[in-house]
């Protein structure tokens, strides 16, 4: 794994445009990629493969549900569509049909949900999306992966198409930090090392993993090894990683853009329940809506930087060493 | 698999007596909007679409949903008597019974030659549609058909599918309202009226076909005419009658849910001699 050299945070470009992009890549290997969107497709970055394959793009207008089931229907005949949406409103909205027409046939429906999360900013509360991965985990079946920079979604987008079956995909409307600078792989359900450490994990996803990565710089100071680990697939867990950390540094961080008490946090904790009991913390949205205001206003009032992240992993350092 | 009409209502009758026995059998289930949607079913299965049982993921067949899912007698005794090998005649008894491929509602996971699971309201024209523009996509034959019932387009989701399909103009999609005028908690007239259903398919942009749904003459002639149809979807409105065949049966609200007793069973099979 990679030393600690300084992270430097780097602007890329939103998971969004990431996603945008690799769904037209995959739209030029493979005539079966169909792209459905509900009016958001400039936001949504689906508009670029609106442009090249406007015979794969199938508008569905402002109704989520029908363009779900559409999905649905396309599936059965053999296409690999992927359904495009503000994560609030494809998840939310086209829930229903998300269980009965997708989950319980198990078909091959890729959901893909942006501006998810506080980071949206100032369109507030309705369209911000804080529930969606605890929704989109309790469907049976389903892969639930969030990915934290333009590398590691486009590399997931790819690997979600290869997958047979379900899953949602959790992107954000801000530039994300760089995180990957070519040469690593991703794999559905295999968490990446971002940092060494023995003293405590930090397990992160989306744009926490920047701010987790910047936390364990601050924690290095202060005489505490953090380790942090991407965990950008939410379900199925990568068990393996997390045992290892229970085990090796003996304290647990999750760290996520979500409410706090429905989100990756508490699949973790079941895992570390049912491994290696250990003191874990958890950063996330506490139970409330959030409100407008820009994208770094919003992540830091609401505890979603490195400075909340450094917190939790004093904290159950100490509770470790009770 | 083109068949007379008069070959047809021996089959109809012989689903009917089915459709009473397995829900008699599994002592709950919708035997009423089973036994309306008879004719429909039976024309599509025996006459109008081109589906080879032997061969049940055959690229280019035509497609049906239940999207009625409580319906599923009336589909599962169909596809039994066409033959598919997932499908077998002498387990439809089993209806509704731990273990069976004869779920409540049609499951693919049991019964992999059924076109979509269904049975939560509203979803089948949506499927349907995703289904035509595929086919369309590929430049298939295919032709998709799905029933839904009159109680299910108090759905807000069908008036979505209703729009999406005029606009993308699915002309392979066809879509049958089995009018019974009955749903679980009565009268459709009493629980929300639907009415004009016609004129609303119309104003969606559907060619629309009102018939008599339990006339096999008139829907076999309703399927002929929406094959013609080319720019738009159709949707045929059937006017069909809850309970069809049985006469205690017939208009009853009762027998949307509820299944009939033995006493019952002998006396409806008795009328469908």
């Amino acid at each position: 794994m990679p030393a600690k050299t300084k992270f430097e945070l780097k602007l890329g470009p939103a998971t969004r445009e990431a996603f945008g992009r690799a769904v037209v890549e995959l739209g030029r290997e493979n005539k079966d990629i169909v792209v459905c969107d509900a009016d958001l497709s400039k936001s949504t970055m689906t508009t670029y493969f609106a442009k090249e394959f406007p015979d794969r793009f199938i508008s569905c207008g402002i109704a989520e549900s029908n363009m779900t089931a559409i999905g649905a229907g396309l599936a059965y005949a053999g296409k690999i569509p992927f359904i495009s949406s503000f994560s609030a409103f494809v998840v939310n909205k086209g829930f229903e049909q998300l269980r009965v027409c997708v989950a319980y046939p198990g078909l091959n429906v890729k959901v893909v949900g942006t501006h998810s999360g506080v980071s949206i900013g100032e369109d507030g509360p309705s369209q911000m999306s804080v529930e969606e991965t605890s929704l989109a985990c309790s469907l049976p079946g389903f892969v639930v992966i969030a990915p934290a920079d333009e590398a590691s979604c486009k590399a997931l987008v790819r690997a979600a198409a290869a997958y047979d079956g379900p899953v949602f995909i959790r992107t954000g409307r801000p530039k994300a930090p760089v995180i990957y600078n070519g040469g690593q792989k991703f794999e559905i359900g295999e968490a990446v090392e971002v940092a060494a450490g023995t003293d405590v994990t930090i397990i992160a996803n989306g744009l926490l993993v920047a701010q987790s990565i910047l936390a364990a710089e601050t924690l290095e100071g202060e005489g505490i090894s953090a380790r942090v680990l991407d965990m950008h697939t939410v379900k199925p867990l990568d068990r393996d990683a997390i045992g290892r950390a229970a085990s090796e540094t003996g304290a647990i961080v999750v760290a996520e853009e979500h409410l706090v008490d429905s989100g990756m946090g508490v699949r973790v904790a079941q895992a570390v329940a049912e491994i290696a009991p250990c003191p874990m913390e958890f950063v996330g949205i506490e139970n409330t809506y959030a409100e407008s205001g820009q994208p770094d206003e919003l992540l830091d009032k609401y505890g979603l930087v490195a400075r909340d992240v450094a917190a939790a992993a004093r904290k159950v350092v100490t509770r470790k060493r009770r | 698999m083109s068949k007379s009409i008069e070959e047809l209502q021996v089959i109809a009758k012989r689903i009917r007596r089915e459709i009473v026995e397995m829900t008699g059998a599994a002592k709950s289930g919708h035997p009423g909007g089973s036994l309306s949607a008879v004719e429909v079913v039976v024309e599509l299965f025996f006459n109008t679409m081109k589906i080879d049982p032997k061969n049940p993921s055959w690229p280019d067949r035509d497609r049906f949903i239940l999207s009625k899912g409580h319906g599923a007698p009336v589909l599962y005794a169909a596809m039994a008597e066409a033959g598919y090998a997932d499908t077998p005649a002498d387990k439809l008894n089993t209806l509704r019974k731990l273990g069976s491929m004869y779920q409540g509602h049609p499951d693919v996971r049991f019964i992999p030659s059924l076109e979509a699971s269904t049975g939560s309201l509203g979803e089948g024209v949506s499927l349907a549609l995703g289904m035509g523009l595929a086919a369309r996509m590929d430049g298939r034959p295919s032709r998709i058909y799905v029933m839904i019932g009159d109680g299910e387009s108090q759905e807000g989701q069908i008036w979505e599918a209703a729009m999406a399909g005029a606009y993308h103009k699915v002309d392979n999609v066809v879509c049958i309202v089995d009018y019974n005028q009955i749903q679980l908690d009565g009268f459709v007239k009493d629980i929300m009226e639907v009415a004009p259903l016609a004129d609303k398919w119309r104003a969606f942009g559907w060619h629309t076909i009102e018939i008599d749904g339990n006339d096999a003459a008139a829907v076999r002639k309703a399927f002929e005419e929406a094959a013609g149809i080319k720019g738009k979807p159709t949707c045929i409105v059937a006017h069909t009658i809850k309970g069809k065949g049985v006469s205690f049966m017939e208009n009853n609200p009762k027998f949307h849910g509820v299944a009939p007793t033995p006493e019952e069973v002998k006396l409806a099979l008795q009328e469908l001699q």
